[in-house]
């Protein structure tokens, strides 16, 4: 198959974008933003299958695709649910004032 | 062969005794205890009358085996080896076995007015009754090994009852003392005994001899025999307290006086004769060892004497004579006299036991005090003491009849006319007399003699009680109680007659089949008798000249003794201090052991090595986890930041691999 763009490209851009996301994960301090960071490093690790979905013609990767969406989306609804809950709480969303479970 | 004697009862009965008096006499009466204690031992000394009784000369040796023991390998291959428990009865045995029997059941009887008081009733007790088992046990032995057994265990009575008061910190290290000293003797006794394993594969006394019989007499030089003989010497000289491991007895005072009448005196510390009499066989055949022997023996009779006469605590006194009369019996031993210094042994146990037990008598009548610098006078107080102690004080300084007399007198002619012998032995054995029965009289005249010069009492009789254990304080000096007093009368009356038995050589020919006969005569028959008798002349003569002295400077001329010891000034010094001996022990053996326990042993290899390795490994996992603890913060995104960095550990050693 003709391919425009080679498949190094797409994993390096996947790496590239779980890297960010790891960094963004240990590094900021807000929840919003780690959150966001986890949603980066899922879909550096989707765009990683469906490249190679694509490159070896197995369906496979791009169903798994669907997979961590869903449970990304619900992971996303609970989470969000738990930071409201928790800026409720605590007024804050600085994750190293949110070390105890119990207030 | 008569039918089976039981002879172990013997021995049994007594331990049965301690085993019930240690384990439930903490919780009897007194009276129950005294009846355990007194039956026992009184039961063995019947039990051995009655084998007197049943066993004809005929029977002797005879041998009984109790108990399988050591089997190694088949019997009689070579290199099998055998111990059983078994017993051996012979001449000698047989008087050993008496006087132990006897004279220990007397001081038992005596020992209950003596301790009466002792809120360790029971425990006395079952000590003395487990040092009658291992003493008969020891005498009774049919192999070298039950008799070690019995050697040891004498010193383990030894040692508790030394240390019976063992919260006052003088008696306690006294009976670390004799236990340690012992321990080197023992050194030399075991040596002795693997070789004798080695070269004759076996231990039993009969088996031994049997091989050794017919070997030459070492004469040419110092070969198997004379070593065995050397070392066994060496183990005598622990428990028999000679030079140089006698040290240990004079402290042994420490312990109560009954006991220092019955180990210290009369039984346990005569268990080095006994064993060196019972090798004669290996003796006889090294007149090297025999030599050694002698010298040892003669060289202690007269050193122990010359510290006796300048001692004051009328127990020390007592102890250095016990170690002077023990000299006399190796000096016997040494020129091949066996019987002398058996017999010795066997008069030495009636009349020094009766020292120690009338000394008790005497401590007991003024409350303890022991220094007879506070006696004096006290004949009129207490004449039943005093009559059994001059009895006693005669038989020990060999003035006839008494028992010692005979005894001594024997030694010195065999001193003087045995092959082994040597007329320098008999001069010194002389001149050792001559001092024993002055220290003897002296301590005769400062007990009973002259003004009673111990501190009056207040009206409730609780004064001066210097040494207080031994104490009851009550009032002036009183009579001991009759079951303190006929065992005195009973012993008095064997210093007496005890003698009688070797008048015509009649003890000797009683011991031959054990020592066989014709050994010690050396010398021309047609001279010995008339010499016999001047020798003996001269040693009655010397007997009388000390306690002449002893008169003279304690009687007539009280004020003189203080001049000669300031006239003497630093040799008196020096034997008042028993020549430094126990300070030379100090600073030559014990000192550098204990500097070079503390800094090598102690701060060296034991805190620098031990303690700093187990420290060092504990402080290092303290370290370690130290840090690792740091990883569990609690912290999320450390973990996470872990995590990552684990990852990528991972993926970069995967790719390097992979490149591979």
């Amino acid at each position: 198959m003709n391919q425009l763009v080679p498949l190094s490209y797409y994993l390096v851009l996947s790496g590239f974008l779980f890297a960010c996301g790891v960094a963004g994960f240990l590094i900021k301090r807000n929840i919003i933003t780690i959150f966001m960071s986890i949603e980066l490093m899922l879909n550096g690790v989707n765009l990683s299958f469906v490249a190679f979905a694509a490159h070896w013609h197995a369906l496979a990767g791009q169903i798994f695709v669907f997979f961590v969406m869903v449970v990304a989306a619900a992971e996303s609804a609970v989470g969000l649910a738990i930071i409201i809950a928790v800026y409720r709480t605590r007024e804050t969303l600085n994750v190293d004032q949110v070390n105890l479970l119990k207030l | 062969m008569t039918s089976s004697l039981n002879l172990w009862l013997i021995p049994m009965l007594p331990l049965a005794g301690a085993a019930i008096n240690g384990l439930l006499g903490k919780k009897s009466s007194r009276t129950a205890v005294s009846v355990v204690g007194l039956f026992f031992s009184g039961a063995a000394f019947v039990w051995a009358l009655s084998v007197i009784w049943r066993i004809s000369v005929e029977d002797l040796p005879y041998r009984e085996y109790v108990a399988h023991w050591i089997r190694y390998g088949a019997i009689g291959a070579p290199g099998s080896f055998s111990a059983d428990f078994a017993l051996y009865l012979d001449q000698l045995s047989l008087i050993m076995l008496l006087v132990v029997t006897g004279v220990g059941f007397l001081i038992h009887i005596y020992s209950v007015g003596y301790m009466w008081d002792d809120p360790s009733y029971y425990r006395f007790f079952s000590y003395l009754n487990l040092f009658m088992f291992f003493m008969l046990t020891l005498v009774l032995a049919n192999n070298y090994l039950l008799m070690f057994i019995g050697w040891e265990g004498v010193g383990l009575a030894s040692y508790l009852l030394i240390g019976f008061w063992f919260t006052k910190d003088s008696a306690a290290s006294a009976g670390k003392k004799a236990f340690i000293v012992n321990r080197i003797g023992d050194f030399g006794f075991l040596i002795a005994l693997f070789l004798i394993i080695q070269n004759y594969h076996s231990l039993d006394f009969t088996k031994v001899f049997a091989q050794v019989q017919p070997v030459a007499p070492e004469t040419a030089g110092a070969g198997l025999l004379t070593t065995i003989g050397i070392l066994l010497m060496v183990g005598a000289c622990g428990k028999s307290a000679q030079i140089p491991l006698y040290v240990w007895l004079p402290d042994a005072m420490e312990g109560p006086t009954p006991v220092s009448a019955l180990i210290h005196a009369a039984t346990m510390v005569t268990a080095g004769v006994y064993m060196v009499s019972r090798s004669h066989m290996i003796f006889e055949r090294a007149p090297m060892a025999l030599m050694v022997v002698a010298i040892i023996g003669t060289l202690t009779a007269l050193f122990a004497a010359t510290i006796g006469i300048t001692q004051t605590d009328i127990k020390k006194v007592l102890a250095y004579s016990t170690v002077s009369q023990l000299g006399y019996m190796f000096m016997a031993c040494g020129v091949g006299a066996f019987s002398a210094g058996i017999f010795h042994l066997m008069t030495h146990a009636f009349f020094k036991g009766l020292l120690f037990l009338g000394a008790g008598s005497v401590i007991h009548a003024v409350s303890g005090e022991q220094d007879m610098r506070q006696m004096g006078g006290l004949k009129s107080y207490i004449p039943w003491t005093f009559g059994t102690m001059l009895i006693a004080t005669l038989a020990i300084a060999g003035i006839p009849p008494f028992a010692g007399f005979w005894s001594k007198d024997e030694i010195l002619w065999k001193a003087y006319s045995s092959s082994h012998g040597s007329h320098v032995f008999w001069l010194v054995g002389v001149i050792t007399a001559f001092i024993t029965s002055f220290y003897m009289f002296r301590l005769l005249f400062m007990t009973f003699f002259g003004d009673y010069h111990g501190i009056q009492v207040d009206d409730h009789g609780r004064a001066h009680l210097a040494h207080g254990d031994d104490a009851h304080g009550h009032g002036e000096p009183h009579e001991s109680p009759m079951v303190m007093l006929v065992p005195l009368m009973i012993l008095a009356l064997l210093s007496v007659v005890g003698g009688l038995v070797g008048i015509g050589n009649r003890f000797e020919h009683f011991l031959e089949p054990v020592f066989g006969t014709g050994f010690t005569e050396g010398t021309g028959e047609a001279a010995s008798s008339v010499m016999e008798y001047s020798l003996m002349g001269i040693s009655i003569l010397v007997a009388f000249a000390g306690a002449f002295l002893a008169w003279f400077l304690y009687i007539s001329k009280p004020y003189l003794p203080q001049k000669i010891a300031d006239g003497l000034n630093g040799f008196y010094t020096a034997v008042l201090n028993k020549y430094y001996v126990d300070e030379l022990y100090a600073k030559l053996f014990v000192k550098p052991l204990i500097d070079g326990s503390t800094s090598i042993l102690w701060q060296g290899v034991d805190r620098k090595f031990i303690d700093d390795s187990v420290n060092s490994a504990a402080d290092g996992a303290r370290t370690i986890s130290d840090n690792a603890r740091h990883m569990q913060s609690g912290n999320l995104r450390s973990y996470a930041g872990w995590i990552a960095a684990g990852s990528a550990v991972v993926i970069a050693y995967m790719i390097w691999m992979g490149v591979r």
